[in-house]
C-alpha cells in the first residue's frame, strides 16, 4: 500500500517538474507577461523597500495642504490634510496588496474545498455544492461585503474575510470541472486500487495535476481582491486607522475639482498593479495551455 | 421538456434561492453586535434596560429566532419589507422610489456595452492584424484592471475642468421639476452619459474580448468552410453564419455578470451622486437602517433572479441544441 502510494508521488512528482521547466521557458517567451512580471516586481520593490529609503510618517502632517506633485520637494504632493502622498503610497500599497492576496487566500481555501468535493464525490453532494455555489453568485458580492463589513465593524480582517467570502465561486466551478476531468484518469483508478482514502486521492493525487487553471485563477483573484478593496473603502467602509490605497482616494474624493492628482495616483497605482498582476495571470495561463496557445 | 416547463421549474428553483437569501440576511443581522433597539437607543441619547426592553418588544426582538424570521418571511410574502426608522417610511416605497434609477443606469449601460463591444469584436475578428484588434486588447487590459471610481472620477476631473458640456453629478436638474415630461426626459438622458459611459468601460473590455474569441473560434469551424466553399459572399458568411452563432457566449456571459453589474452601480452612482438603490444602499448601511438593507438584498437579489432566468430563455430560444434537453 504505502509502496504503491510513493510511486504514485513519484508519478506525479515527474509530470510536476518536466511541465514547471517548460513552463518556464513558455513564460519567458511572452513579452507581455514578463514586462507584466517586471512592473509588478517594481511595485513590490516601491512598497516594501520604499520606506526605507523614503522615511515620511504617511500619518503626519508636512506641509501646507494640497501642494502639487514635484514642488517644494514632494514628488507626489500633500494630501488634504497636508500629509505626503509619496509616503501614503508606500504605507496604503503594503495594506492593499496584503489585504489582495489574504483575501485572495480566503476565496480560493473556500472555493478549493467546494470545488474538489463537488468534483470528487458527484451525485447528491456536487449537486447540493453547486447549489450553495449558485446561490453565492446570485448575492450581489458588493452589497453583501458592505453589510458585512457595516454590521461586523471596519478592520482588516472583516474587510479580508468579507472579500473572500463573496468571491469564491468562479474557483469552485474551474476546481470541480478540473476534478471531475481528473477523476477519470487511469492513475486515478491505479491509486484507488491502492486503497488509497478519498482525502489522500483528493488532496495528494487529484488537487497537484489540478492545480495549473486554480493558479491562473487564484493569481486574478488577487487583481480582483485589490479592486475590492479599492472601491470598499472608497465608499467609506474600510478601518480609517490603517492607510490603503483605496483609503487615500476615498479620503480625498470631496477635494478632487482642487486637487485631483490626490486621486489620480493612487487609483494609478491600483490600475498599474492589477494589469500587472492580469498579464503575468495572461502568461501564466498560456504557459500552463500549451494547447490553447497553439490555437 | 418544453419551454414552459423549464420556465416553471426555474421559477420555482429562483424562489427557493431567494428564500435562503432572506434567511441569510437575517441570520447575519442577528447574530451582528447591536440590534434595532440600540440604534433607537443611541439616537435617543441612551436609554436604560427598561426602556431598551420596551423597544424590543414593540418591534417584537424579544421574541424567537424562528419567529421573527418567520414573520419576516411571511411579510415579505405580502410585499411588505418592513419600516424604515431612519428615513420614517415604508421600506417597499423607498426601494420603488429609488428602483427606475438604477435600472436605466443598469440596462442603458449594459446595451451601450454590448453594442459596442459586439461592433469592436467583430471588427478585430475581421481583421486580426488591424489597428481595431490592437485596441480591444488594449481596451480589455484597461476594463479589467482600472477601478471604476477611478475611472468616473478621471471623466468628472475632464468634463469638469477641461470640457465642460456633460453634468457631473444628479439625475435632473432641480429647476426642471415642473417642465413639461420631455424636456425632463432630455435632461436625465444629459445627466445619465457620463455614469453610464464610467459603467459600460468595464463590460465593453469584456464583451469586445469575448465576441473576438467566439468569433476567431466560429470562423475556424467546418460549417464556415462549407459556406465559403459553395461561394457565399464573405459578408454573408461573417455576418449570417459566424455572428449568430457567437452570440451565445455573449449572452452567457451578460447574464452571468448581472449580479457584478449591479455592484459596479453601486459605487458608479456614489461618484455621480445618482440617486438610486446603491445611494440608498450606502446610506442605509452607514446609518445602521437594518430594514432599508434588508429590502435593498433582498430586491437585488431577485432583480439578478431575473435575469439569470430569462438569459437561459434567451439562451434556449437563440440555440436549439440548447433547447433540445
Amino acid at each position: 500500500m504505502s509502496e504503491i502510494n510513493t510511486q504514485i508521488k513519484d508519478v506525479t512528482n515527474i509530470q510536476a517538474t518536466s511541465s514547471l521547466r517548460e513552463m518556464t521557458t513558455m513564460f519567458f517567451r511572452n513579452y507581455a507577461a514578463v514586462a507584466g512580471l517586471i512592473l509588478l516586481i517594481t511595485i513590490l520593490l516601491f512598497v516594501f523597500a520604499g520606506p526605507w529609503l523614503h522615511t515620511t510618517d504617511p500619518f503626519e502632517m508636512v506641509w501646507a495642504p494640497f501642494t502639487m506633485p514635484m514642488q517644494e520637494g514632494f514628488i507626489l504632493g500633500t494630501d488634504y490634510l497636508g500629509r505626503d502622498i509619496l509616503s501614503a503610497m508606500m504605507a496604503g500599497g503594503q495594506v492593499s496588496l496584503a489585504i489582495g492576496l489574504a483575501a485572495a487566500l480566503v476565496s480560493v481555501t473556500i472555493g478549493v474545498s467546494v470545488g474538489a468535493f463537488a468534483g470528487y464525490y458527484g451525485g447528491l453532494v456536487e449537486e447540493l455544492l453547486m447549489r450553495f455555489t449558485e446561490f453565492f453568485q446570485v448575492l450581489p458580492t458588493l452589497l453583501f461585503s458592505m453589510v458585512i463589513v457595516a454590521l461586523f465593524g471596519a478592520s482588516l480582517l472583516t474587510v479580508t474575510l468579507a472579500i473572500g467570502v463573496v468571491s469564491w465561486t468562479a474557483v469552485a466551478r474551474v476546481t470541480r470541472s478540473e476534478f471531475l476531468r481528473i477523476r477519470e484518469m487511469e492513475y486515478v483508478a491505479a491509486a484507488r486500487s491502492g486503497s488509497a482514502r478519498d482525502l489522500y486521492l483528493i488532496f495528494k493525487v487529484i488537487l497537484p495535476n489540478a492545480l495549473p487553471p486554480i493558479v491562473v485563477q487564484a493569481n486574478l483573484m488577487v487583481g480582483s481582491a485589490i479592486l475590492f478593496e479599492a472601491a470598499l473603502s472608497f465608499l467609506g467602509l474600510s478601518d480609517p486607522n490603517v492607510m490603503s490605497w483605496g483609503q487615500v482616494i476615498g479620503s480625498n474624493r470631496p477635494y478632487i475639482l482642487d486637487a485631483g492628482f490626490a486621486v489620480a495616483i493612487p487609483g494609478f497605482a491600483i490600475f498599474l498593479t492589477v494589469l500587472a498582476i492580469s498579464l503575468v495571470g495572461d502568461g501564466l495561463n498560456d504557459a500552463l495551455n500549451p494547447k490553447l496557445r497553439q490555437r | 421538456m418544453s419551454l414552459g416547463k423549464i420556465l416553471a421549474k426555474r421559477i420555482g428553483y429562483g424562489l427557493i434561492l431567494l428564500i435562503a437569501v432572506v434567511v441569510l440576511n437575517f441570520t447575519l443581522i442577528t447574530i451582528a453586535p447591536g440590534d434595532v433597539a440600540d440604534s433607537i437607543a443611541g439616537d435617543m441619547g441612551g436609554a436604560d434596560a427598561e426602556v431598551l426592553a420596551e423597544i424590543r418588544s414593540r418591534y417584537g426582538l424579544d421574541r424567537p429566532f424562528a419567529v421573527q424570521l418567520g414573520r419576516y418571511i411571511s411579510s415579505i410574502a405580502a410585499l411588505d419589507l418592513g419600516y424604515s426608522y431612519f428615513y420614517n417610511a415604508p421600506v417597499t416605497e423607498l426601494i420603488l422610489q429609488r428602483l427606475p434609477a438604477t435600472l436605466l443606469l443598469v440596462f442603458s449601460s449594459q446595451i451601450l456595452a454590448i453594442a459596442v463591444g459586439l461592433l469592436l469584436g467583430v471588427m478585430a475578428a475581421r481583421k486580426p492584424n488591424s489597428f481595431t484588434n490592437l485596441i480591444v486588447t488594449f481596451l480589455s487590459l484597461f476594463g479589467f484592471a482600472a477601478p471604476v471610481f477611478w475611472t468616473g472620477i478621471l471623466l468628472i476631473i475632464l468634463f469638469v475642468a477641461i470640457w465642460p458640456v456633460f453634468p457631473v453629478g444628479g439625475m435632473m436638474s432641480a429647476s426642471l421639476i415642473d417642465a413639461p415630461w420631455y424636456e425632463q426626459w432630455i435632461n436625465i438622458a444629459y445627466h445619465l452619459v457620463l455614469p453610464m459611459v464610467t459603467l459600460a468601460s468595464i463590460y465593453l473590455a469584456l464583451y469586445s474580448r469575448l465576441t473576438r474569441a467566439s468569433m476567431q473560434e466560429v470562423l475556424g469551424s467546418d460549417y464556415v468552410r462549407t459556406a465559403r466553399a459553395k461561394g457565399l459572399a464573405e459578408n454573408k458568411v461573417f455576418y449570417k453564419h459566424a455572428l449568430k452563432n457567437s452570440l451565445g457566449p455573449l449572452v452567457t456571459v451578460a447574464g452571468l455578470q448581472f449580479s457584478a453589474v449591479i455592484s459596479g452601480a453601486v459605487v458608479v452612482e456614489a461618484v455621480f451622486s445618482w440617486p438610486g438603490l446603491g445611494t440608498l444602499a450606502l446610506q442605509s448601511i452607514l446609518a445602521r437602517d437594518t430594514p432599508t438593507i434588508m429590502g435593498i438584498l433582498f430586491l437585488s437579489s431577485l432583480v439578478v433572479i431575473v435575469v439569470n432566468i430569462l438569459t437561459d430563455m434567451i439562451l434556449r430560444m437563440i440555440d436549439p441544441r440548447i433547447r433540445a434537453d
